[in-house]
């Protein structure tokens, strides 16, 4: 079993060390601040920590102010509330604006677990890339995190960064150094490549793992960051492996996999494997549980891949599929 | 926010540019009135009502009350006025060009195609527009955050948000009302332009508000009740609220939706409705 850390522990004490660099940094939580983390930030300035109480909605507008007048602002929530409980004050007062804001959000995807559907942030990423002017993160390990987090807090302009309730596995050493918009290639492959994000990253390299064992040779890429997308990244997987699957704890539409499938559509049409929910909420249970019963593991990374290997080779082949493929 | 402080004498910076009698206040609302007309009948659509209602309180602040510089927008001491009503945005433009942001030529442009006068107000085109509003019920709450960066910062500026008096149908309105008090933010001022009509009828039947003034008492806001078209009347609330300390003041204005023009008076027909030239004209006799 890999070595796991929690995103939103680092993202805690991230916060702690850009405040000590930056006298303008607020942070902003909504009566979640010990499970989201920024309580670390509020024991050591309280002076710039405000909670907002169960007040989302004027937390994003107060934040929008705050920024108007010269405040890099952080604001964190769980997932669900920092998305579609305040999305209009999102459009508004910070996509519209531009604003400084970053939104960077614990307990995205099922992996929340026992809480349940209502707890449960999988339509997250579909609003937030809606949005002009935000960019969108899903670090895939504690170590991305942090960077992720430093990296916004220095570039201008509202984010959304998602982390996650339980710990992940550890991908990269402290020594990595995370680059906005640009996705990571974390294994080289000629048969097929997965493109991931978040969690589904350490998925994806253990599926490559298995696949490899049985002789496919399939590029992993991490794209942490889903807007501005990777285009090139994209452009570059399909040209050269010609088949690709894309894995994410969302839901089927606007996410990573639309965004990734416009790309391909429009550049490199090649053969595609969706993992991801579907078109439906969870339940409750354990987050591994879960992410058995909704089909998010790495075996189910492997299945699809073996099948738009498939379908590449058919259509080498010249064969016309006889049935649309799931 | 782009900003720069600026070594000015405290004396040049601490007053109102204009600093008009009530007199010339009077004349000047009118003024803006007038414009708010020519604007919405050449643009076709907007929404007169409301822009009419809040004249006078606007009137006051911008040109009696509040401190800022036309040349710099983002000067950092400026006090703040944040219209939450973002459909009112035609008093706001017409105010903006009498008091030195923009050329008064350009209200012409309202609604316009590449315009930086947007249908509602848009903080990034027009200069002197704090905030972008459009969705009702964020200003205050915007506000607030303003008025905690002037406490981080210790900047004395003062912030002013009006809303709409049907703006406190919406939810987070009061969320905003809970957490001015909460913080203790006495640098900033509601200001309600209670005309009692919204869109689609008068406010006591689409959604009930009394009592209003008991309510912002409840969440903890020092009240102050009004005639929001005496200029005694409003400028005595700002001063007052000026010097309310440990707790947000709102002054409750009573207006008249339409103010100044008789057959847009208390007509709701007029929330969202442009007049027709010949209406435009016979207002704008009744504004000489």
């Amino acid at each position: 079993m890999a070595a796991e850390a929690s995103t939103r522990e680092t993202y805690g004490k991230t916060l702690v060390e850009l405040g000590r660099q930056n006298k303008d940094l607020i942070v902003l939580d909504a009566d979640l601040s010990t499970s989201t983390m920024t309580s670390f930030f509020a024991r050591e300035f309280p002076g710039r920590f405000f909670d907002c109480g169960l007040e989302e909605q004027n937390m994003i507008s107060l934040a929008a102010g705050l920024a108007a007048s010269g405040k890099t602002v952080f604001v964190s929530s769980f997932a669900i509330f920092a998305s579609c409980r305040c999305f209009d004050q999102l459009r508004l007062c910070l996509s519209q604006t531009e604003l400084n804001v970053k939104v960077v959000a614990t307990h995205g995807g099922i992996t929340v677990g026992e809480d349940g559907a209502s707890h449960h942030a999988i339509e997250d990423l579909a609003l937030y890339c809606a949005l002009p002017g935000f960019t969108v993160v899903v670090p895939a390990d504690a170590t991305e995190a942090a960077e992720a987090v430093r990296v916004a807090s220095r570039t201008y302009g509202p984010f959304y960064i998602r982390l996650s309730r339980p710990k992940t596995p550890i991908i990269y050493p402290d020594s990595y150094r995370f680059t906005l918009g640009r996705a990571v290639t974390m294994r080289q492959g000629k048969d097929a490549t997965i493109i991931a994000a978040g969690i589904m990253v350490a998925k994806a390299l253990e599926a490559s793992d298995a696949l490899a064992r049985e002789g496919t040779d399939c590029r992993v890429v991490n794209m942490h960051t889903l807007k501005p997308l990777d285009e090139t990244a994209v452009f570059e997987a399909a040209s050269e492996t010609g088949a690709i699957v894309v894995a994410e704890e969302h839901l089927a539409q606007g996410g990573l996999g639309s965004r990734v499938a416009q790309t391909v559509a429009r550049e490199k049409p090649v053969p595609m494997g969706f993992v991801n929910l579907g078109d439906r909420y969870a339940v409750s249970g354990k987050a591994e549980e879960l992410l058995q019963r909704y089909g998010l593991t790495a075996e189910n990374i492997k299945e699809s891949v073996k099948s738009v290997v498939q379908r590449k080779q058919h259509r080498q082949a010249g064969r016309r599929p006889s049935r649309l493929s799931n | 926010m782009p900003g720069h402080s600026e070594a000015s004498p405290k004396s040049m910076s601490s007053r109102n540019k204009f600093d008009l009698p009530v007199a010339d206040l009077q004349k000047m609302a009118k003024k803006l009135r007038r414009h708010v007309i020519t604007m919405i009948a050449t643009a076709g659509s907007g929404h007169p009502g409301g822009s009419l209602s809040a004249a006078d309180l606007i009137t006051a602040l911008y040109f009696k009350v509040l401190r800022y510089k036309p040349e710099h927008p983002h000067w950092p001491d400026r006090d703040r006025f944040i219209l939450s009503k973002g459909h009112a945005a035609p008093i706001l433009y017409a105010t903006l060009a009498e008091a030195g942001y923009i050329p008064v030529s350009e209200l012409a442009t309202l609604r316009k195609l590449d315009s930086r006068l947007q249908g509602h107000t848009d903080m990034k085109s027009t200069p002197g527009v704090e905030m972008s509003a459009g969705s009702l019920g964020m200003g205050l709450s915007f506000g607030i955050g303003v008025a905690l960066a002037a406490r981080l910062d210790s900047r004395t500026y003062r912030t002013y948000v009006l809303l709409s008096d049907g703006e406190c149908e919406e939810g987070q309105t009061w969320e905003a009302a809970l957490s001015g008090a909460h913080f203790g933010l006495d640098n900033v001022t509601a200001i309600v332009d209670n005309n009692g009509i919204q869109l689609s009828g008068r406010t006591c039947d689409i959604m009930s508000l009394d009592p209003l003034t008991q309510k912002w008492q409840a969440f903890g806001w020092h009240t102050i009740e009004i005639d929001g078209h005496d200029f005694d009347q409003i400028l005595s609330a700002y001063h007052k609220a000026e010097n309310q300390k440990g707790m947000p003041t709102v002054v409750l204005a009573r207006t008249v939706k339409g103010k100044g023009v008789s057959f847009m008076e208390n007509n709701v027909a007029f929330h969202g409705k442009a007049p027709t030239p010949e209406e435009a004209e016979r207002a704008l006799k009744e504004l000489e």
